[in-house]
């Protein structure tokens, strides 16, 4: 793990790359790397996050920017620079059903090659998708998502890179966190190792590359 | 009483003590608002909380503490927070006792549509499909028409939610649920009579011989 300024850690992330952001309507949103994705103008990314929050907050920043070339979410409702975008033909959103899209990440970071589910049979989003019957019951063959960098917030992260999630800010964090090639991450705390103790560590240590310095 | 505080009223009747509950936005999230006196009810917010309280007050807000539409919310004693994987998994394992959800159609079968109407509305479908398709009861809370229009229909033409059938639907007219799969008018609202139900239903509803009014 290597300890980072909040532009050094952006200036890693080309133009195209794929990136997975947690966060949910924004909170638990690594809002200061994406401030800098926008200072640094990174364009034509490829987002895999909840949803796509609201104007002005979260990866809606990236929206307001037009850096965003394709997104996978599972809902955009709050957020009409989406729409507007998607009916001009800027961007492409590929709509996945909540609990799909975080077990396709899950599968992504824990070596599986997809999911089964329930959800989405009988829907238009069985689209061209296998479909596999067991014990009488119909699942959709979800593949996994992984992506080159996770973008990740959290409330405590030790010298260490040791993560601890705070309340609802937790959501896609940990679980995007072990689904990419590098982990950057932002912590509201930066603490010594020690202070959050081992049965409380929810992301552990090495699974974070960066650890962005606090201002 | 308006028809959203009679319709959450009635849903509230459904709510048994221990269930974990999960309230869509809309007339559902009022649900919470009408709990029977003595009934303990756990409710989840998808975003990763089991234990919702009430809006917090004014200065006391926590940033990091929202519902899933990322506005302030509390967290109740013995409140839990976990990641979305779980929360996912607590919803699509049959572990969420009843969810409550707003509707755009139910048809003759139980379909429900609630969450795109193509070519106008498309906002994705969120956690709803998970939620149709894994909690173990399904209540749909909405408007019986919009607009003039039967949003009891006799099949949707609105892309579904999941296959699943819902369980019942309240609405500010009528009860109806799916007994033996059959679309079955259970409940009338008050002052509403059964002819004026059938008469704003698209779908086809069997009527049984007496039909109680609503209670709430």
């Amino acid at each position: 793990m290597r300890n980072v300024s909040t532009e050094e850690a952006v200036a890693m992330i080309p133009n195209g790359a794929k990136l997975m952001v947690g966060g949910f309507m924004g909170v638990g949103t690594p809002e200061r790397l994406i401030d800098e994705l926008v200072r640094q103008h990174k364009s034509e990314l490829l987002l895999v996050c909840n949803d796509a929050a609201v104007p002005g907050k979260g990866v809606g920043k990236l929206i307001d920017a037009a850096l965003v070339s394709t997104l996978t979410t599972s809902h955009i409702g709050l957020n009409p620079k989406v729409q507007a975008q998607m009916m001009a033909n800027k961007i492409a959103v590929d709509l996945v059903p909540q609990g799909t899209l975080v077990e396709r990440i899950r599968a992504g970071g824990c070596g599986l090659g997809g999911v089964l589910t329930p959800t989405g049979v009988g829907t238009i989003v069985e689209g061209d998708k296998r479909q596999i019957a067991i014990g009488g019951k119909t699942f959709l063959v979800e593949t996994a998502l992984r992506s080159d960098f996770a973008l990740i917030h959290t409330f405590l992260a030790d010298y260490l890179g040791n993560l601890a999630y705070a309340l609802t800010a937790r959501n896609f964090n940990p679980v995007m966190a072990m689904a990419a090639d590098t982990v950057i991450v932002t912590a509201e705390h930066i603490v010594p190792v020690g202070v959050i103790a081992p049965d409380h560590v929810m992301t552990p240590a090495p699974l974070v590359d960066y650890l962005v310095a606090n201002g | 009483m308006d028809a959203q505080t009679l319709i959450a009223r009635r849903v509230a009747l459904e709510l048994r003590s221990g269930n974990l509950v999960n309230l869509g936005i809309g007339i559902p999230t009022l649900v919470a608002n009408y709990l029977p006196p003595g009934l303990n009810v756990f409710f989840q917010s998808e975003n990763g909380l089991i234990g919702t309280g009430p809006i917090p007050e004014q200065g006391m807000a926590h940033p990091l503490l929202t519902d899933a539409g990322g506005r302030p919310i509390s967290a109740l004693p013995g409140a839990s927070t976990f990641d979305s994987a779980m929360s996912f998994g607590l919803i699509r394992g049959g572990h969420v006792d009843v969810t409550v959800l707003g509707g755009l159609q139910v048809d003759a079968e139980g379909h429900l549509a609630n969450w795109m109407i193509p070519g106008k509305m498309v906002p994705g479908m969120g956690g709803a499909m998970d939620l149709v398709t894994g909690a173990k009861r399904v209540i749909v809370a909405m408007q019986h028409a919009a607009k003039g229009k039967s949003k009891i229909v006799q099949k949707c033409n609105l892309p579904l939610t999941s296959s699943r059938s819902v369980d019942l639907v309240v609405t500010d007219l009528a009860v109806i649920g799916f007994p033996d799969g059959r679309i079955t008018l259970l409940e009338t609202a008050p002052g509403i009579s059964v002819a004026e139900v059938v008469a704003v239903t698209e779908a086809d509803l069997l009527i049984p011989d007496t039909v109680p009014q609503m209670r709430f």
